[in-house]
């Protein structure tokens, strides 16, 4: 008896201390890739890397000038065509949804989610780059703007509902349309939410790749029009990494720096604009 | 939204008379001017749906109709004789999701359980915020640190101790080239890890304390009440989460197709390059010449979509299933 609660007690200090050490394994995994990443990136960032053109091959010197720009104006068409889609959308489902098309709406916004990004390249490759019959930023902005869509509604959907009916109820009750009321408080009750909701959004759809492969592909050059290809940084960082060049590995590096801090800090940002509205609804 | 917020509006009464002049109010003070408006845009994203079943199925056709159901089977990818079979891409992928599986899903579930039942609320908040963070860094800088950091350690160490100790296996057999199937399988697993984790860990969470208490209560460690009164209460929506990073790992692109080694080729060895499917579309795409190469890559594309819709849709029923479970007590 003596034996068995003694071994009780070993397995379990062994089992508490083996969930801790996969938990501390993963927490660690992304502690060492930001260290690296900082490490290695900011030792090759510099002014000049962000304002000029890629230097030809072999050659020292130059930047990504052109793909910072390019991922500003590919996040800028996503954002004017998947928010006013996926915002007025989430508010059709909290608000007005009905039954059937608010359950078939809700599917097709999971079902969008769940693609694969590779194959949101392919279904804009049909739709827009065959017909246009080249690759252009438009397309790379409407792949990317169509994976907005999903995660917008759904926070949207969310951030809405979580404002207590009893508002609209007593805006009702004053003799206001339901519109209205929609419009003017539960909106604006919900406004922190649903923005902060567009930015985690934005953020996560300027570290895609894969839909911009073959939709605005790349350029080695300043964007010349909305119809021509242009250069992104995470296409950038792929390209730059994939190749033998020492000197473009480390722009690589230094791109991936950029995009992975610029990801980082709306994602702390939101955390800490969410956590504090939480805390104020509770006080 | 409550019921009595629809009275209010007056929902429309059934019969036709009044359901037409409960219309007209509401038009008159734009409650149905918003609600069709709003209903636009909720129906456009419906209208993508379909749209992108549509295109991926009609711009496949060449290849669905030249190949049939032997597609899937066939083992060559030969673009001069344009003969293509998606065999070793379907292996690639089960073969690096298996392997990221592996690793994944005892990190994964092992954390969930030290944060949702034995760390402290406050750490337990703030690593869950760090591992979800490990989940928005793009696929794209996976890649990279797949190829300056993971491929040299693989290559160096990993796989030559496993070709020493296990070289018995015929998996660990072969040349050592750093690319291949087990370094796309360990990169994958640190992608999805973040998934697995914070799911399972919600999961977890939603199990009724009274689990835990009446365990405990019959004097059962922490351990084994964990183990035999939470997990188990939880167990459904733990493999929904699996099914949820497997359907990523499925059709994560950019990181495999960095570090796979790119041959469309089938090896036993776990050492040997390879494809996925997500990857030779991402490789292939755009040098495809002629329509039977495209559309057979879109085919690969159109095959992806439906196993990943299935995932998805299977791991969405099972984790609804705890939570609501869960709550409901």
């Amino acid at each position: 008896m003596q034996y068995r609660n003694a071994r009780r007690k070993l397995v379990n200090v062994l089992m508490l201390s083996a969930t801790g050490i996969c938990a501390l394994v993963t927490v660690a995994i992304l502690i060492a890739i930001l260290a690296y990443l900082a490490w290695n990136g900011w030792h090759y960032l510099t002014w000049t890397f962000l304002t000029q053109l890629p230097a030809p091959v072999g050659q020292a010197g130059g930047g990504m000038g052109n793909a910072v720009v390019g991922t500003g104006k590919l996040l800028l068409i996503a954002a004017l065509t998947g928010i006013p889609v996926g915002l007025i959308g989430g508010v059709y489902l909290a608000e007005f949804g009905g039954k059937a098309v608010g359950f078939a709406v809700r599917y097709a916004a999971d079902l969008l989610n769940g693609v694969p990004s590779i194959v949101m390249g392919i279904f804009i490759y049909t739709v827009v780059v065959l017909p246009m019959g080249h690759f252009s930023t438009l397309a790379g902005g409407l792949a990317l703007g169509v994976m907005l869509i999903p995660i917008v509604v759904r926070s949207t959907e969310d951030f809405m509902r979580a404002v207590p009916s009893t508002l609209l109820e007593g805006a009702l009750a004053l003799g206001v349309s339901r519109w209205k009321g929609v419009a003017t408080v539960i909106l604006p009750a919900a406004a922190r939410g649903v923005a902060t909701g567009i930015l985690l959004s934005l953020a996560r759809v300027a570290g895609e790749t894969a839909p911009l492969l073959f939709t605005s592909f790349n350029n080695q050059y300043w964007s010349q029009g909305w119809m021509q290809p242009i250069a992104s940084l995470p296409m950038m960082i792929y390209l730059y990494a994939i190749s033998p060049y020492k000197n473009w590995q480390q722009e690589a590096w230094a791109a991936g720096f950029i995009l992975l801090a610029l990801v980082l800090l709306v994602n702390i940002g939101a955390h800490i604009i969410l956590s504090r509205r939480q805390s104020v609804q509770r006080g | 939204m409550g019921a009595s917020a629809e009275t209010l509006t007056g929902k429309p009464a059934p019969g036709g008379k009044g359901q037409v002049r409960t219309f007209f109010r509401r038009l008159r003070n734009g409650d149905e001017i918003a609600h069709i408006f709003t209903l636009v845009f909720a129906l456009t994203i419906l209208l993508l749906a379909c749209l992108l079943v549509y295109e991926l199925y009609a711009h496949s056709a060449v290849s669905r109709h030249k190949f049939g159901w032997s597609f899937l089977l066939s083992r060559s990818w030969d673009p001069v004789l344009e003969r293509f079979g998606a065999l070793p891409f379907i292996y690639g992928t089960i073969v690096t999701s298996v392997i990221a599986l592996l690793i994944a899903v005892p990190l994964g579930v092992g954390g969930a359980i030290f944060l949702a039942e034995f760390a402290p609320t406050k750490m337990s908040d703030g690593l869950t915020f760090i591992v979800e963070l490990l989940a928005a860094v793009p696929s794209v800088i996976f890649g990279l640190l797949g190829i300056f950091i993971i491929i040299p350690i693989m290559r160096e160490s990993v796989d030559p101790f496993l070709q020493s100790h296990f070289g018995w296996l015929p998996l660990f057999q072969g040349p050592v080239y750093g690319v291949g199937f087990l370094t796309a399988g360990v990169v994958l697993s640190i992608m999805i890890v973040p998934f697995i984790l914070s799911i399972s860990r919600e999961v977890l969470l939603a199990v009724p304390a009274e689990q835990r208490e009446a365990a405990l209560a019959l004097g059962a460690t922490r351990w084994e009440s964990t183990w035999q009164a939470v997990v188990p209460y939880a167990r459904v929506g733990i493999l929904g989460s699996i099914f949820l990073a497997l359907a990523r790992a499925l059709g994560e692109t950019m990181a495999v197709t960095m570090v796979i080694g790119g041959t469309p080729s089938i090896s036993s060895s776990l050492f040997a390059p390879g494809y996925s499917i997500a990857s030779v579309i991402a490789d292939q795409f755009t040098e495809a010449t002629g329509q039977a190469y495209l559309q057979s890559l879109i085919e690969l594309g159109l095959a992806l979509f439906v196993l990943t819709i299935i995932l998805n849709g299977l791991a969405r029923l099972l984790i609804l299933a705890t939570t609501k479970r869960g709550t409901a007590h």
